[in-house]
Formats: C-alpha cells, structure tokens, sequence
C-alpha cells in the first residue's frame, strides 16, 4: 500500500452525480426525492443551475470578512469537534486549518494521509469523527443510503445561503435530504504551455480534427503532442470521460455509470474507436508512468498538451518553478460530435459530510455551516490557490489565471460530470473499468474482447 | 579468524560476493544519495543520477516534521514494544507446555498454532473487524475515545499477539526439544513448580532463540502497515509505517522527502539487527541439529 | 539428533505428567489455555467466520440482519465471470511459488559461501540480509522509482534498447492455454520486474535463516569431510545438505507461504495491471471503498485460504509427527 495509490482521489467531485443518483430509469421518479421533476430535465437543470452559481460565485465580491467575524463569535460553547481530514499535503492541510479557523469554533483535526482514508473510508465511516471530508455526488450516496452519515437539510436550510441549486443538488441523497456540504472544485482540461504555443504559433483546436491536426504538427515539430500517465488506473479515466461526453453526451455518461448501457453497445466502441485515433500522439507507455512524471514532460516543454485536472500545477515548485506554473493554461477538449459540442466538463467537487450520529451535534453542525461560508472558502483558497471556491460570494479577487479560467469554463459549461470513479460504484470503476483501460492502452485491438468483458462483470454489481 | 590463503577460488568468490553486494546496496544507496539533494530544483530536473548541485539535510529535517515523527514513532513504540513482550511470552509458554509434557492434544495444538500464523492476514480482516466494533471498551488506555476497541492501540497489540504467536511457538517448540529433560526432571524432584521449573530452568535456557526471535518479531511488527492503517482510524494514533504514506502525497510528491524519510524508519530495526547480529544467528539455530 | 527424544525419555515425560500435583495441573491448563483461546478467537473463528460469508451477500454498512445466503454464487461469480481475474492471480502465485524456491537455493548458496572463513563475511551478511529490515512501502518506494521507471529509472538507463515499461507494461513474456479458460495464462513482463524485487528481499531473509542452521552443523562433520578428500559439492552434497534438514522444513514453509500470500511490493508495483496475485484480489475487494462486496471478497479470500492452509496443514502435521 505504498506509493503509487496516491492520487486515487483528487480527482473525483461532481455536481452532475446528482442527476445519476436521482435519475435511475428503474426509480420511481415520484418517491423519496420528493420533486416531480423528470430524472432527465432536473439533470440538466441541475447542471446548468451549477453553472450559473460558478459564474455568480468566479464574478462575486469580496463582501464577506464580516461574516468571517460572524461565524467566529458563534463558536464559544459547542464543545470540542472533531473533524476527520484527509488534506494531509502540506499546503491543504494548512489551508484547512485556515478554514477552519475562520468558525471560531473548538475543532480536533485528525488528518489522515490521503490515499489511506480513502482506502480505508469504508471502515473509517463506521467509526467516525463528527464531521469528515469526503466526495460529492456517487461516492457520497453510496454512504448516505446508508444512514451511515448524517442528515444536514437544516444546515442547508438554516445556514448556506451562499450555495447554488447546482451545489445543492450535488450534496442531496437519494431521499431528497442533504447530506455534504460542498467546499471546492477544480476543473479537468487540456493543459499546455502558453509560451510554447505562442513560440510555434499553435492554435487553441476547438474540433476533433483541429486537435489531431495541432498533435501532427507537434510531432514533426519533436514534440510528443500528449502527456499520457496512467498509474493507479485513474489518469486516463479522464481520457474515457472526455471522449464518451463529446461522442456521446452527458445524459448518456450518466446512463452508463449508472450502470443502463451496455458496454458492448457501437457507442462505447466508438469512445475507443475516437481514442484508438490520438494514441499515436501518446506518450510511450503510458500505463506504468505516475501524474507527475508525465507532467515533467510539460515542464521541459518536451511534451505538448496533457489533459487532467487543475492539479498538474502542483506538480512544480512554487519557490523555483513559478515561471512554469504561471504559464500553463488549458482549454475545453475539442467537439467531437456536433450535437454535443463542448458543451460538458470535468469537474469535481470535495467537501465535508457529518456522522450519523456525531458526540456532539450541535457543534458539527455549526462547522459544517461555517465551512460553508464564503470566509473559510476565503481563508482556504488564500493559501491553497490551486482550487475554486463552491459558495458565491467568495473573494475571486485574488484567483489566479488558472482559477479564473477554471471557475469561467464550468460556469460556462451546460453539463458537469465528476469523474468516472465517483460517477459510479467505485469497486466497478476501479477493478473492472480501470482494467479495461489498462488493457485497452496495452493493446487497442482487443477492445472487443475486454468490452464484453465489462459487460460481463457488470452484471454482478449493484448500482445505487 | 587466521587470514585465509589467497587462492584464484577465493578472489572469484569475493569476486561474486561483492558483485552481489553492490547490486543489493543499489537501491538503498540511490535513496541515500537523493535523500541529501533538492528535488524540484535538482533531482527532479536532472535527474536521479546526476551530480548534485547542492547538498542539504532539509529532507531530514521536513520528513521528521511533516511526517510527524516523533508522534508516530511513540505510538510504535507503544504498539510494538508490548506486542513484543507478549508474544515471547505466550509463546514461550504453550511451546514450554506443548514439548515439556506430554498429553493428549500436544502435538495438535502445535499445528494449530502453527498454521494460524501463516494464514493470509486479509483473509482475516472483516470478522476481526466487526468483532471489535462490537467489543465496549472503556476509555481508559487509549488517547481517543472510541467506545469500542476497534481503532485502540490494544486491538493492533492483541491480534499482533495472537498471530505472531504462531511462528514464535513453532521455533520455540523446536528449540526447547532440544533441552535435555533431565534439567526439568531434576528441578522437580527438587520440589519446583511447573512456573518456577519454567522461569528459572527453561527460559533461560532458551535466551539465544529468544534473542533470535525478538529481532526477527520487532522488524515484523515494526514493519506492520496492513493493521496499524486498518484499525486505527484516528491520525494521531497511527505507526511510524504512515509517515511515508502521509509524505508521499495527494499532489506532490518529493521522491527526496520520502527518501529521506524511508532511511529515517529503517534505522531502529537496522540497529537491532546489527546490535543482535550475533544472538540472531546463533538463536535462530532453533536447536536444529545441536546435539 | 537431539530434536528426536529417545522412546524412554519420552516415557519418562509421560509418567511425570502423572505425578503432576494439583496446581501443576492448573497452571499447565492455563499456559496453553490463554494463548490458545487468543488465538483462537482472534485468528481461527475470524477465518471461520470469512468462509461463512463467502456464501453471503452482504455490504458491510448494513447490519446483520441484512445478510442473505447465496450459497455458491460469489464462487460461481469468481470462476467464471472474473476468471480473467482469478486465474492470471492463480497463475502468478504459482510463478511465485517456483521463483522463490529458486531465491532460497540461492539464499542457501549464499549462506554456504558466507559461512566458510571469508575475508568480510559479517558486511556481507549485513548487507545481504538489510532490505528485509525496510518496510514494504519503503522497498516497493524505492524499486518502483530509483530501478524501474520508464523515464529515469536505473534499468532503462543501463538497457540497450528501447525503453521499457517495467512497471506497466503487461506484454506476456510467454504464453500457454489451458483447456477450460478461454483465454491464455502468461507471464508478463511486469511481473517478471516485480520477481526482481521480490527476489531481492527474500534472499538474505532465507540466506539469514541457513545461516543460523550452518553454524550449528558440528565442525567435526564438515572437517571430516574435508579429510576424507570430499569434493566441494560431495560434502555439500552428502554431509552439509542432510545436517540443514530442520531447516529446510521452516525454509520451505516460509517460501511457501510468502509466495501464496504475497501482498505489499506487488501492491505497490502493481497498478494498473497484468501483475495480479491473490492477496492483491483478496485486499481490493475485502478492503477498501468497494468493500460492500463481503462475499464476493470473501470467496477469494477463500481460495486463498485453502491454497495455503492445505499446504500448512499438510507440511507441518508432517514435520511434527516425525519429530514427535
């Protein structure tokens, strides 16, 4: 359990989770959720109104440092809460103390390295602290169906204010109740380095054809046009995502991770068939080659394009390498199918979820409001720039180039999708589908063979 | 040690043995070596196997804080030292009442315990773990409140026990066999009791297996990553072992820093080995062939 | 040789038990008493209780009274719809099994050489023997980045072709087919990396334990031998291989079992594939988010469990009944 599982979770949060988690064909629509709503309809209205609040919270003042001093009055005396983190980074686990700081409220922070809770959260939720990080949409009701975390309606209805319907949506279970209050997001894109495309003229492609015709000219120029790692089999689910939305859509995405499409179906094969054409502008080996490694290659500028999620940048120093940072910027995978556009994106959300039955309730719910104030969004983001505040009405003031364009691109888009593994059961997205992949980059021709069987082992999963 | 002749069969066979130990020292050193340099501004921009631009023992230093080492070393020391103590002892005794004395279930007992040790440890985890959420225990001896002893320091020491009680019975059993009977026999007829008989006859007689035994123990459990990220849930209870999974990070990670870090861990069981090098081998015998 | 107590003497031991007084009696009960319900309780009835999910479904969020019976469904799910899991696991376990065999030969030759009069044979032993005192995160850490990444590791820069993807690159070294799978079983080239390392740590562990029963062989045989104008090999052969038997008992049941349950360096080299063994299945759906699967999880488990108990059983109720 060493190294190499890292960054199983940064990528995963999302917003369209929710419209999955309702949207089951088999589930009565009327029931527990409680709206009359068509599962498709609110999807999408679910994504768009996430969108509007992005843009609301990336064009949002810098009202709030009164409310700051609001919430920290408030504290006093609830009591000790505890607070299970797994922001164990240097500069996340900073910034969450920040946040946290911003409550006024008594909190024992119990951080855990990131890949362990993870790993372990399975176990860790039977025996929690009051309130834990976590993933919205999937991953989170998964846990929530299963009145192993807390009910927080009221601190939603009581507290956060500041929260888009989008948001709202990503944080509500099955039963219409809500269960995690959202604090970021990031958003997965092709990044590249400015000075590089401004030393050889490439254009931002915004087609399929562009895109492959910009990775022909990167190549007879000695670039490799893609950075392309796939250690710990979740690199290139990013990969999958992307096509799949541009071939196929995102209601169709959500279908699938629900578990209602048949892999085998023409099209998934044509998300290979489109992916089996870029290959050739890989990166050898993909496979066995960590995040990091990979981005290196965007950092010697021997490599042009890598999509993956805002994070990259954290991949160099911010003492020595800032020149690099400063100078990557992305932009939206390019339209495949027309009908679609680019009209989805990637882009998970992380925040917090209360215990079923916390040691002291009243005090984790006065946390989970707090956090979800615009002034612990201000406070974290101030020393981890790296993501975009959920609540509106944070300070973007501050936001660098890559925010901006991050918080703009979601705002922007129709459609949010989290990730393929917090889209769907995250044993079927890791043991069947990531192998699948694997197989697939290992040996293109026998997609046909490694569909059928996911297909096959599909079957013996139960989706939410 | 008189000085061996130096023949063309002894420079091949140093020859051979060096070759080997620098292949087995290759990756150990390289970790050594980048441990002392910079990442971001060196390591990782010219290389694993480059000359260095700086040297620095910032990676000792950053390991040691963001690694939180001096907690996690504590609670290892609590986990492990125990753990240890019980074992030698449990063990010591079944294989004390197992060989010393014949009856009935003797020898199955032996296979018993024997065979549990060797028992894939996962296979064991989701009983376990039900088991002692489901055990109350009172909040006495753990720094965190759990109400149960899952995610207690006591849960890791007692299923470390119980498992590693297996092994240490079966070289124990096999050393202590190998002690004549008639030491026993004489103490008894003296008047001593099965414990005295145990403590003041048997045992230390069995020290060099002991010794053998407690080295090969204290790596294991030292080295312990499965039950420690199993069971204890609460950051600030964890061993030493999570150190390198908290510095090997969501985002970043300083292949240096762990480094660093990984060397950092590995002394404590490097010096008991060294310390006991000659106890070890000379105990793990396990009273084999001796006559 | 002193492990076989003559008859007599074992007698002897038999009648003293019946001249144990009463509180003799009591405390010898309670020396094995303790120890073994320890043990009992915290490793046998879990085992126990793991094969009884293996014939359930569960998710082990819900409480008890959700668990259903599905009698041999998880094992109808693991043989034949993950068989492209199961067998390939199965099938590098048994590469394991054979190489580390090989591994302890060479232990065992390390061993012999170490223990003639070398100049430095203390270093060496250290240093061969060091890698098993680091943690498996640190040894899977160390090869995965220093020896085997594509980019800057060692192999690549001292290999004479392309570069290679150790760590990822699943190609099949060789491949065979077996008559009930429709796919084929191969050793690929990842695994063949990872045996490396694998080899690498269990070498001086064995090496370490043949040591200890070298030293114990009397110097006499070995000078003996030497005077009757044995060869090297014939006094290896005929003298120092019989007198190691004891040891070879413990040697084979450590190699054995490592091999059957080896979990961390394959883990930590293992994503994103082509390098599956059994604990490594066993771990991912017992442990972990995807743990609400208990049965299925349970049922590899299982396997596993017979795979190295009835290896166990069988070897050491032997070993006992001979020295018994």
């Amino acid at each position: 359990m060493t190294s190499d599982r890292r960054v199983r979770v940064p990528r995963s949060p999302s917003p369209s989770e929710v419209g999955f988690a309702l949207g089951e064909e088999t589930q009565d629509p009327g029931t527990e959720a409680g709206s009359g709503l068509s599962r498709r309809s609110f999807i999408v209205g679910a994504a768009a109104t996430l969108g509007t609040g992005a843009v609301l919270a990336a064009c949002g003042g810098d009202s709030d440092e009164t409310e700051a001093g609001g919430a920290a009055e408030g504290g006093g005396d609830l009591g000790e809460v505890t607070f299970g983190s797994n922001y164990s980074d240097e500069k996340p686990k900073e910034a969450l103390a920040a946040a946290v700081a911003t409550t006024g409220l008594d909190v024992a922070i119990n951080t855990v390295d990131h890949n362990t809770y993870q790993e372990n959260f399975n176990t860790y939720v039977q025996q929690p602290d009051d309130i834990m990080a976590w993933f919205a949409g999937y991953r989170m009701r998964a846990f929530a169906s299963r009145g192993v975390v807390g009910d927080i309606s009221d601190v939603w209805s009581d507290q956060l204010s500041g929260m888009s319907e989008g948001f709202k949506s990503a944080s509500t279970g099955l039963d219409g109740s809500q269960y995690f209050v959202p604090f970021y997001f990031y958003a997965w894109g092709i990044h590249y380095r400015k000075s590089l495309f401004e030393e050889n003229g490439y254009e931002i492609p915004t087609t399929w054809d562009d895109f492959k015709a910009l990775c022909d000219t990167m190549q007879a120029d000695g670039l490799v046009p893609l950075c392309a790692a796939n250690d710990g089999g979740w690199p290139q689910m990013g990969m999958f995502d992307m096509i799949n939305l541009r071939v196929n859509g995102y209601d169709y995405h959500v279908s699938l991770m629900g578990g209602n499409e048949d892999w085998t179906s023409p099209e998934v094969k044509e998300v290979f068939a489109k992916w089996n054409e870029i290959l050739p502008y890989y990166q050898p080996d993909a496979n066995g080659r960590t995040w990091q490694d990979a981005a290196n290659a965007l950092g010697d500028k021997s490599a042009g394009m890598y999509l993956l999620g805002n994070f990259v940048t954290s991949n160099f120093d911010g003492d020595t390498q800032q020149d690099i940072i400063d100078d990557i910027d992305f932009f939206l995978f390019p339209e495949i199918n027309s009908e679609h556009g680019q009209d989805a994106i990637e882009a998970p959300i992380d925040g917090f979820m209360m215990a079923a039955s916390p040691a002291n309730e009243a005090g984790a719910k006065a946390l989970l409001g707090g956090m979800g104030q615009p002034a612990a969004a201000d406070a974290y983001i101030g020393v981890d720039p790296s993501v975009v505040a959920a609540v509106s009405g944070a300070d973007t003031g501050s936001y660098n180039a890559l925010q901006n364009k991050a918080a703009e691109l979601v705002g922007g888009s129709k459609f949010i999708a989290q990730f393929l593994d917090r889209d769907t059961d995250p044993d079927f997205a890791a043991n069947v589908v990531g192998k699948a992949i694997a197989d697939f980059l290992a040996d293109p021709g026998s997609i046909d063979s490694v569909l059928a069987t996911v297909e096959e082992q599909k079957s013996t999963y139960t989706f939410e | 040690m008189k000085p061996p002749r130096l023949t063309p069969a002894r420079v091949l066979l140093q020859g051979f043995l060096i070759t080997v130990a620098v292949a087995w020292l290759l990756p150990v050193a390289t970790a050594v070596y980048s441990s002392f340099r910079y990442y971001e501004a060196d390591t990782q921009v010219n290389g694993v196997f480059s000359l260095p631009t700086a040297l620095t023992l910032d990676n000792y230093r950053d390991a040691w804080a963001v690694g939180e080492m001096s907690k996690t070393f504590g609670n290892t020391a609590f986990i492990v030292l125990p753990a240890l103590f019980f074992t030698l002892l449990l063990a010591s005794v079944v294989a004390y009442a197992c060989t010393r004395y014949s009856w009935r279930f003797n020898i199955a007992f032996l296979i018993l315990f024997t065979a549990g040790n060797l028992m894939p440890q996962q296979v064991l985890f989701q009983p376990l773990f039900q088991m002692l959420k489901r055990t109350p225990w009172p909040d006495l001896l753990s720094d965190t409140d759990t109400g149960s002893l899952l995610g207690t320091k006591i849960a890791v020491i007692l299923i470390h026990v119980a498992f590693q009680i297996g092994f240490c019975t079966f070289v124990l059993a096999n050393y202590m066999k190998t002690i004549p009977t008639e030491l026993s026999e004489a103490a008894a007829i003296d008047g001593a009791s099965v414990p005295r008989q145990f403590f003041s006859v048997i045992l230390p007689l069995t020290r060099p297996a002991l010794a053998a035994l407690g080295t090969l123990e204290f790596t294991w459990l030292y080295n312990d990553f499965f039950w420690g990220a199993v069971l204890l849930n609460q950051g600030n209870e964890r061993p030493i072992t999570s150190s390198i999974a908290v510095l090997n990070g969501q985002y970043a990670t300083d292949f240096n820093l762990i480094a660093a870090a990984s060397i950092v861990i590995a002394l404590p069981t490097l010096i008991v080995y060294l310390a006991l090098q000659r106890h070890f081998i000379a105990g793990l015998t396990l009273g084999s062939t001796k006559g | 040789m002193a492990t076989r107590l003559p008859a007599a003497k074992r007698r002897g031991a038999a009648r003293k038990k019946l001249s144990l007084n009463r509180s003799d009696r009591i405390w010898l009960v309670a020396m094995v008493a303790f120890p073994a319900a320890l043990h009992l309780l915290l490793v046998w009835i879990p085992a126990l209780l793991t094969v009884v999910l293996s014939f359930t479904k569960w998710n082990n969020l819900d409480p008890f009274s959700a668990i259903e019976y599905v009698a041999t469904e998880n094992y109808r799910i693991i043989f034949t719809i993950f068989d492209t899991n199961l067998f390939p696991a199965m099938f590098n376990n048994f590469v394991l099994v054979i190489w580390l065999t090989i591994c302890s030969a060479i232990g065992m030759l390390l061993a012999y050489l170490l223990d003639k009069e070398v100049a430095g044979s203390r270093i060496y032993q250290s240093i061969y023997y060091f890698p098993v005192v680091l943690s498996l995160a640190v040894v899977g850490f160390i090869w995965r980045s220093t020896m085997f990444s594509r980019d800057r590791g060692l192999l690549n820069m001292v290999w004479p072709g392309e570069p290679i993807d150790w760590v990822g690159d699943g190609q099949k070294l060789f491949e065979f087919s077996l008559p009930f799978l429709d796919f084929p079983l191969g050793l690929s080239r990842n695994f063949a990396a990872l045996l490396v390392a694998m080899a690498w740590r269990h070498i001086g562990y064995i090496m370490v334990m043949y040591l200890a029963g070298l030293k114990a062989v009397d110097n006499s045989l070995k000078e003996a031998a030497a005077i009757d104008g044995c060869n090297e090999w014939q006094s290896f052969r005929q003298v120092i291989f019989p007198s190691l038997k004891p040891i070879n008992v413990i040697v084979i049941v450590i190699t054995v079992i490592e091999a059957l349950r080896a979990y961390d360096i394959v883990a930590a080299l293992n994503e994103p594939r082509g390098t599956e063994v059994l604990g490594t299945l066993v771990t991912n759906a017992l442990l972990g988010e995807g743990a609400g699967r208990v049965g299925v999880g349970s049922a590899y488990g299982v396997v596993l469990l017979v795979l190295c108990i009835g290896f166990i059983i069988w070897y050491v109720a032997d070993h006992y009944r001979k020295t018994a």
